[in-house]
């Protein structure tokens, strides 16, 4: 499966192909090709598995120190003093630190300051880094592709083979250029931005390559919003999604803990990573910022999005006969009518967490919106901080006392409600606005209906009962 | 892993786009640390009813397909989550085959680490086999994986495409681990090459 586009050795290279090149140990026609991986990341869920494959193959991990984990999906966000309750999450947590311990590897685990969510605790502590390729055994790996690195999900047997090779065999993907110029008008986010592009690629637009985000808006963008964007990447269907690192990265980068001894060094090589001038991509599709709007899931997919103004689709706007049932399939499980303003569709729940939007930056924005304001009297809310780290500087910042005068619930770290593997989750027929990445059906709790929506959108949500746009909104900081 | 030759089954049918790995297998039922088990728990949410009986309108619970080995469904089957554990639900259950237009990238790879052969058919192919089905009690599917074909007794006879690699590790049942293990010495040679200690 050789892709058309820049190849090794002959002319400019594509960033991903560079990065390609660099890891390649081993590769021969009609076979994937063996590709080295720096950084494995390793949480409860998908790991248990693995370990047992290799304990019962009589085999270790070849790099311990190429790896490191946390328990992020069973945690509870309540009170962690208290053994979970839950006697199966109980154990899954318990055997990833039994596997840690047997195996050498080093465990951020439940009462350990920096533990928190995968994708957050990994570049926030220096992990994650430019040139580099990355696994985990979750699809929202593609998060870390926002500093320029290759980050890939993978299963619990893929799991189990970097364990025991540090390599990944690939079959090598092709590759997408969504460009994206001129700018994000006020109120406008990073969340709204990878919605907007997976509505318009659809949930399987990008299957099969690797995305690379390009043009000015995307230079604009934090490191936190580079991997709002990149994080969703795999709701698209793409094998993993990334950003060329520049100043914004090395300076975001300068100073943790785990970033580079001879950091000047490593950033120099860094600022080689960048696509060549002339480099190829196999398709490549271009956007302006500025017919981006605030964008609301309204369906079952993340693909099924509109702007805040528009109304809840038709199944008749659908040509295609499989779309048009999706569409009605959806409409019912979500509870709602062709036709009807968003703005008129009220909600119970409102979750502001995961690894998508919990950072410290999304809480800023949140809590910018809930100043001086009540949660609505209908509406219960949530606040769920992506680490330990992330908590602590909110809680210095006052951002929690924020949220706690208005009435929202303030947690501890964990992927919590996002997908409700802990008691963290929607009853039937609850309708949620989420900062999430994943509207399916059931997601956040049997019979649930998420919302997916940027930070400022779900807390100005929570404030008003309904889904209300941001770009109005009265700031009362 | 049980290499995967020739298999005939019952067919079922599911007419749904983006059948997503949440309902393939929620998230409840993740909590195991074992490999087995999950055929249970396969397509929960739709399978039963709140108080734990079948639900009847669900495909797979009629009758007519109960035991069926082929499961044939709509474009991007697979789509969301990295688990594994789609695939073991699915096999467990009894599927050993998945046809569809499309597959999700990390479903289809998964797929193969564990002898679930998913065959993605053209949209009017899969629109033939879905007619059949509805039309001929009893229907069952002939996949070759040597000849790269899938055939009915009623004249239906279409190849599908498959990397050569993943097909010779699926007729022979090879594990991957093993395979790359016999080229050690290049990935330690990498890691001299790299200053990897």
């Amino acid at each position: 499966m050789t892709s058309p586009s820049s190849t090794q050795g002959s002319g400019p290279r594509t960033m991903f192909q560079k990065i390609w090149d660099k890891h390649v140990v081993f590769s021969e026609p009609g076979k994937p090709t063996i590709l080295y991986i720096d950084l494995q990341l390793v949480h409860e869920v998908t790991s248990a598995q693995a370990f047992e494959g290799l304990r019962l193959a009589g085999r270790k991990v070849r790099r311990p120190g190429r790896t490191i984990a946390t328990p992020d999906h069973n945690v509870p966000t309540t009170d962690r003093s208290l053994p979970i309750a839950d006697q199966i999450s109980r154990q899954q947590v318990d055997t990833l630190r039994k596997n840690c311990e047997e195996f050498g590897i080093r465990l951020y685990d439940l009462h350990d300051p920096h533990q928190g969510i995968v994708h957050i605790i990994g570049p926030e502590l220096g992990y994650t880094q430019p040139g580099m390729t990355i696994v985990c055994g979750d699809s929202h790996t593609a998060t870390h592709g926002a500093f320029g690195s290759l980050a890939f999900g993978i299963g619990t047997s893929e799991v189990e083979h970097v364990l025991a090779t540090q390599t990944l065999l690939q079959f090598k993907p092709k590759t997408m250029e969504l460009r994206v110029d001129g700018n994000l008008a006020h109120g406008v986010t990073a969340k709204d931005l990878i919605l907007y592009l997976i509505g318009k690629l659809t949930t399987a637009g990008g299957t099969g390559y690797v995305l690379e985000y390009t043009g000015e808006v995307v230079r604009r963008l934090s490191m936190e919003e580079r991997m709002t964007v990149c994080n969703m990447s795999i709701e698209a269907g793409a094998r993993a999604g990334m950003i060329a690192p520049d100043e914004t990265t090395i300076d975001y980068l300068r100073g943790r803990p785990f970033s580079p001894q001879n950091f000047e060094e490593a950033a120099a090589q860094w600022r080689l990573l960048p696509s060549d001038a002339g480099a190829t991509y196999d398709v490549v599709k271009t956007f302006r910022g500025e017919d981006i709007q605030p964008q609301v899931t309204w369906g079952t997919n993340p693909g099924q999005v509109i702007s805040i103004g528009d109304k809840i689709p038709n199944p008749a706007d659908f040509s295609d006969p499989t779309e048009q049932k999706s569409t009605a399939q959806a409409l019912e499980y979500m509870g709602l009518r062709s036709g009807t303003l968003l703005s008129d569709v009220e909600l119970q729940r409102v979750f502001i967490g995961s690894c998508t939007n919990a950072r410290i930056e999304d809480l800023r924005a949140a809590a910018k919106v809930v100043k001086g304001y009540r949660v609505n009297n209908k509406v219960h809310a949530m606040v769920v901080p992506g680490s330990g780290l992330v908590k602590r500087q909110a809680e210095t910042e006052g951002l929690d006392t924020i949220f706690k005068e208005a009435g929202f619930e303030w947690r501890e770290a964990g992927c919590s409600m996002c997908l409700a593997m802990n008691p963290d989750r929607l009853e039937p027929g609850e309708r949620c606005a989420s900062t999430s990445n994943r509207n399916f059906e059931g997601r956040q709790g049997k019979g649930g209906r998420t919302h997916l929506v940027s930070p400022a959108m779900a807390a100005a949500a929570a404030l008003t009962g309904r889904f209300t746009d941001i770009r109005h909104w009265n700031y009362k900081a | 892993m049980e290499p995967f030759t020739v298999h005939t089954g019952l067919v079922a049918t599911m007419d749904r786009a983006n059948v997503d790995t949440d309902q393939i297998i929620p998230k409840q039922f993740l909590k195991r640390i074992e490999r087995t088990g999950f055929g249970q728990f396969l397509f929960f949410d739709w399978r039963f009813k709140d108080d734990g009986s079948d639900n009847p309108e669900f495909e797979l619970n009629q009758p007519a397909v109960k035991g069926a080995t082929v499961l044939v469904a709509r474009r991007n089957f697979g789509s969301g989550s990295s688990r594994e554990h789609a695939v073991w639900a699915l096999s467990d259950y009894g599927f050993r085959a998945v046809l569809a237009p499309s597959f999700a990238d990390i479903f289809y790879s998964n797929c193969f680490k564990n002898g679930l052969l998913p065959i993605p058919l053209s949209e009017s192919v899969i629109e033939k086999i879905f007619a059949r089905q509805s039309s001929t009690p009893g229907y069952k599917l002939t996949v070759d994986l040597e000849k790269r074909l899938v055939s009915d007794s009623l004249g239906l006879c279409e190849s599908f495409t498959i990397e050569p690699s993943r097909q010779y590790n699926l007729l022979h049942g090879l594990d991957d681990i093993g395979l790359t293990l016999k080229n050690e010495d290049k990935i330690t040679a990498y890691e001299k090459a790299h200053g990897i200690a």
